[in-house]
Order: structure tokens, then sequence, then C-alpha cells
């Protein structure tokens, strides 16, 4: 169970690694790493560029014109487009309703159930931890059916109650994991020390337990909201009403709502969608990566 | 000593609601799905029993031996090309970029985070043909070479697949690995490139067998996420051509929601589910067996 594969090592490696140690065709190396290099940043921004610049051409421009070619004129209008009559602001209130209250409740949870596990101590712990495992295996279909049954008998349908209970729930395994694997840095004896009963326990958890695991709760958090934000299998099951489609829904089916594709707000509905998450990749890209690397890490 | 850390009703409280919510939403309905592979029907219009029907369907069905055919295809081959182009991305971090890496690093992991669905939709427009030529079509034109249809049959289909995958999270699989590669004592690399090791000789005998714990653990996990491939193919070809690009994911969603046959789609998720742990655990006792042998 080695999570956390520690990336705080890569500062001190990387230090003497370029100590000593010269290759010796030292310029050939250097030219043919640039090239990968550059290979590299065309693969990974290109196709980014080309759809921001495509999200502003008019539909004639994008049609007629050469796909190299700059927009004829920039049509900023696309975004409002597709933002209202593509309903892209619904679809993102709708995320933002369905994301929000579940990454709250797994956050929640997971974290109490983290600390059960970790710090707690009583019999059959290790077996929850591996009941809880299991369902990081498990695909979603086998989960489906069944919950849309109960969600439908419930009148749950027609609400975003069935997506928020089934993102926590399937939320929960790799956090609790994840929130365990972290209260292993957090010594026992502190909690041992600052109470006396039950209830001093459960106070000592909320006010001496989660400022020290702070971050920890930043990085799983990303990490779900990454997951959740992203998901369409489970937003596609239980969105039968065109009003309570996620951003993911909506953008699937976003060539509906206009007749004829129009393909300038198509794309601004694109970049809407992948540059929401890009600004939070661009502030807090060492805690995501880390997050999401150690959560793999998981064997 | 842990009398206060042994509290039973602290310990309900902490643990109680996390496993009551992951109870009722993942353990319940998993053995509740077993049971409606029995079954024939929807919520709609009720279930009826159907004995083994819904097994002996699942052998006869080649919609689903062609499903089963094409998860596997997929799974191998998006599984070997993450690790490899990751590990490829690693070995440039490590050994050529050194301390100027992390920069790089950041950059090549972005798609990760990027939905999928967006994704998908981009690079159908990347590789499309009409009505307009897309840059990769383009630049096929560009060096005199025809137009590709992509999407017009399932053997290019399947490749866009591939492509889009692997420009996904090859800069995931790189910072997984590059954790494995740091991990490398450098007196290690020294004293083997004293003893003439260099280039692909020092990786296959010296990098590659100390990676291997953590080279395993990025193929459970990748194979482990491509058997369950829905996202990116929903996205990007909807299992089109015909049924040319469906997995067993789909087909058990089509199934359920488009034919409303929850017996039969059941019997698909569990079918996929038993795929997904027996591939795990072969891939589980390979890595151990070579691990003791190495």
């Amino acid at each position: 169970m080695a999570v956390d594969m520690p990336l705080t090592s890569t500062a001190a490696r990387g230090n003497h690694a370029s100590g000593d140690s010269r290759p010796r065709r030292r310029r050939s190396g250097r030219i043919w790493v640039k090239l990968v290099l550059g290979l590299l940043l065309v693969v990974e921004i290109y196709p980014l560029l080309w759809m921001f610049l495509t999200s502003l051409k008019s539909n004639s421009d994008y049609l007629n014109n050469s796909t190299w070619s700059l927009p004829t004129t920039w049509e900023w209008g696309n975004y409002s487009e597709a933002w209202s009559t593509g309903h892209i602001g619904l679809y993102v209130r709708n995320s933002l309703l369905a994301v929000l209250p579940s990454l709250a409740l797994i956050l929640l949870l997971g974290t109490a159930a983290g600390f059960a596990l970790q710090i707690m101590v009583w019999k059959g712990r290790s077996l929850t931890l591996l009941i809880f495992l299991a369902g990081i295996m498990v695909p979603s279909q086998m989960i489906l059916l069944p919950l849309f049954t109960v969600y439908f008998q419930a009148g749950l349908s027609g609400t975003l109650w069935p997506l928020i209970l089934t993102y926590t729930g399937t939320g929960l395994p790799l956090t609790v994991f994840m929130m365990a694997t972290y209260y292993k840095t957090v010594p026992r004896e502190l909690f041992e020390a600052a109470t006396i009963d039950g209830a001093g326990i459960l106070r000592a958890f909320w006010t001496i337990s989660i400022p020290m695991v702070r971050n920890a709760i930043l990085t799983v958090g990303l990490v779900q909201f990454f997951f959740i934000w992203n998901d369409l299998l489970i937003a596609l099951t239980f969105t039968n009403n065109q009003d309570l489609r996620t951003i993911q829904v909506g953008l699937l089916n976003f060539t509906g709502d206009f007749g004829a594709t129009q393909y300038g707000p198509l794309f601004a509905a694109i970049c809407i969608n992948v540059f929401g998450t890009l600004v939070i990749y661009l502030f807090l890209n060492q805690k995501v990566m880390k997050g999401l690397t150690g959560g793999a890490v998981k064997g | 000593m842990h009398r206060v850390l042994g509290d039973r009703r602290a310990i309900a409280i902490l643990i109680g609601p996390a496993l009551l919510v992951y109870s009722l939403i993942m353990l319940i309905p998993m053995v509740w799905s077993l049971g409606y592979s029995f079954t024939k029907g929807n919520t709609i219009d009720g279930f009826t029993g159907n004995g083994v029907a819904n097994f002996t369907r699942l052998f006869d069905d080649p919609a689903v031996g062609d499903a089963l055919w094409f998860t596997l295809k997929y799974a191998v081959v998006v599984t070997i090309g993450q690790v490899l182009a990751g590990y490829l991305l690693a070995l440039l971090y490590v050994f050529f970029l050194k301390r100027a890496s992390a920069l790089v690093r950041t950059l090549a992991f972005f798609p990760v985070v990027l939905p999928t669905v967006a994704v998908g939709l981009l690079f159908q427009k990347l590789f499309q043909v009409a009505p307009q030529t897309g840059p990769v079509n383009s630049l096929l034109n560009a060096v005199g070479l025809e137009s590709i249809d992509w999407f017009g049959t399932a053997g290019h289909a399947f490749w866009v697949l591939v492509i889009m995958d692997v420009w996904r999270s090859m800069g995931f699989y790189a910072v997984l690995l590059f954790a494995g590669l740091v991990d490398i004592p450098e007196e290690v690399l020294e004293s083997a490139r004293l003893d003439g090791a260099s280039g692909l000789r020092l990786v296959r005998h010296i990098v590659m067998p100390l990676s291997f714990p953590v080279l395993m653990s990025s193929l459970i996990f990748s194979i482990n996420g491509t058997l369950k491939v829905f996202d990116s193919i929903v996205a990007l070809t909807n299992g089109g051509p015909g049924s040319g690009t469906t997995p067993l994911t789909l087909y058990m969603f089509q199934t359920s929601f488009t034919y409303s046959d929850y017996g039969y789609g059941s019997t698909i998720a569990l079918l996929l589910t038993v795929v997904c742990l027996l591939v795990t655990l072969v891939v589980f006792r390979i890595s151990r067996r070579d691990l003791t042998k190495g």
C-alpha cells in the first residue's frame, strides 16, 4: 500500500544528478533532446490552440478556409451564443450544483472514516478498509441499474439528487483509502494525550486532526473534483431531463439545440469546458499531480 | 493504553455515515445487480424471472463476443501505448532534462485533467475529413498523401481512439514512472557506466529491473482503467461505425437504456466485472512472479 510515491524526493535527486557524470556526446544529445521537446510541445499545445482559434471563427470561415488559418473576423460572440443559446450556462450551473454538495459530503465522510480506520483502535478495521478498497475495482456499470430503480421509485428522478448520492458513494472508496494513508503520518499519541473520553476524541478529530491533514484534504478534494466534474457515465444515466444536464452531457448533445451545427459556438462550448479545468490546474498543478498519481499507486 | 481510541460510540459516529452511504450506493446495488441478471424487464415495466436465459444468451450473442474482443484489444494496445510513452517521457525527464524537467512534467501532465468529452469532441474535429478538412488530414495532404476518413472504418477509428487516450494520459504515467526512476541511486548508475554500460544497455539491464515495481503498478492501473473505457468512446465515435468500436461498457449501456433490457444489461455488467477482476489478477500474478526472479 505504498501511496505517496514521494514526488518530494524529486528535488533532492535532481540536484545531485546533474552534478557530476556528463554524457560524452553532449552536443548531439542536446539537439536530439531539443527536437523531442519541440515535438512534445507542439503535440501538447497545438490542439488546444487550434481549438481556441476555431472557437472564434464564423461558420463560413470554418467551413471554407484552411484549417490552419487565423479567424478572418474574431467572433467573440460565439461564447455568449454557446453560453445562452447553447445552454452551457445552465449546464455549468447544474454541474456545480451536483459537484459541490457531493464533494463536501465525500470529504467530510471520507476524512472521518479515514481517521476511524487509521487512528482509532478497533477490531475489524483492516477488514473494513478492504471492503472500501473493493469499491475501487468494481466498474460503475455494476451499480447503475439498481440505483436507477431506487431513485425512480423514491421519486428522485427529475432532480439532481441521484447524481449527488451516486457521486458521494462512488467517491468514498478512494477518499477513505487516501485519507487513511495520510493519517499514518499523524502520531496516535497526540490524541491520547489530548482527550479523556469519547466526546473528547470527536472534538480532537475536528480541532486537532483536521488542521493537520488540511493539505491532504485539499489534494484529495482536487482529485475527486476532477473525477466528478469530468464524469459522463453517471451523469448520462441519471439526467433524463434536458434541464438537469451536466456540462459533460450537455456538451455531448450540444449540436441538438441549434438545428444545423454551429461550429463556432460548439468550439466555444468545448473551450469553456476545457479552460475551466485548465485554470484550476494552472494554479494548483503540483497538488493535482501529487494527488492523481498518489491515488494511482495503490497496489 | 488505547482506552480513548477504542471508544465504540466515537468510532461508530466517525465511520458509520461513510460505511452507510458506501453500502447503500455501492455494496447493496452490486448484489442487487447480480439478482437482476436472472430477470427480464426494466424499472418502468417491471421485472419477471428469467432463469439463466441471460447467461446462455451471453454465450450465443455475437455482439458480446465482438464487444469483449474490442475491450481486450483496446485495453492491451492503449495500456502498452500509455505506459510505453510515459516511460520514454520519464527517461527523458530523468536522464536528459534533469533539473529542468519540472516545467515539462507539469506541461505534459495537463491533458489528464481535461474533460474526456471535450477531448473526444476535439479529436473528432482534429481528425475529421468533412465538412472541413481537419488539421491531421491537412497535414497528410501537405506531405502529398490522401485524406483518410478516420471515422469511416472501425480499424481507423480504433487508432484515433488509441492516439487520443495515449495523448490524454502519457504525461500522467510519465510522472508516475518518474517517481520510480528518481529513486534509483545515482551510485548504481555511475558504477554501471564505469563498467561500460550506456544508452539502451543501461536502460535494459539496470534501469528497467530497478523500476520494475512502479512499472507494474502503472500497468495494473492502466489496464484497470482501459477495460472500463466509456467516456472517450462515447464522445469520439459513440461505438461506430456500426458497432465497430463498441466495448462492453457501451454495449451494456445501450442494452439497458436504449433497449430497456435491464436483466441482460446486468449480465453484461457482471461479465465486465469478472473480466476486470481476472485480468488484474493475472497481471498481478505475473508481476509477483517476475519480481522474485529478477
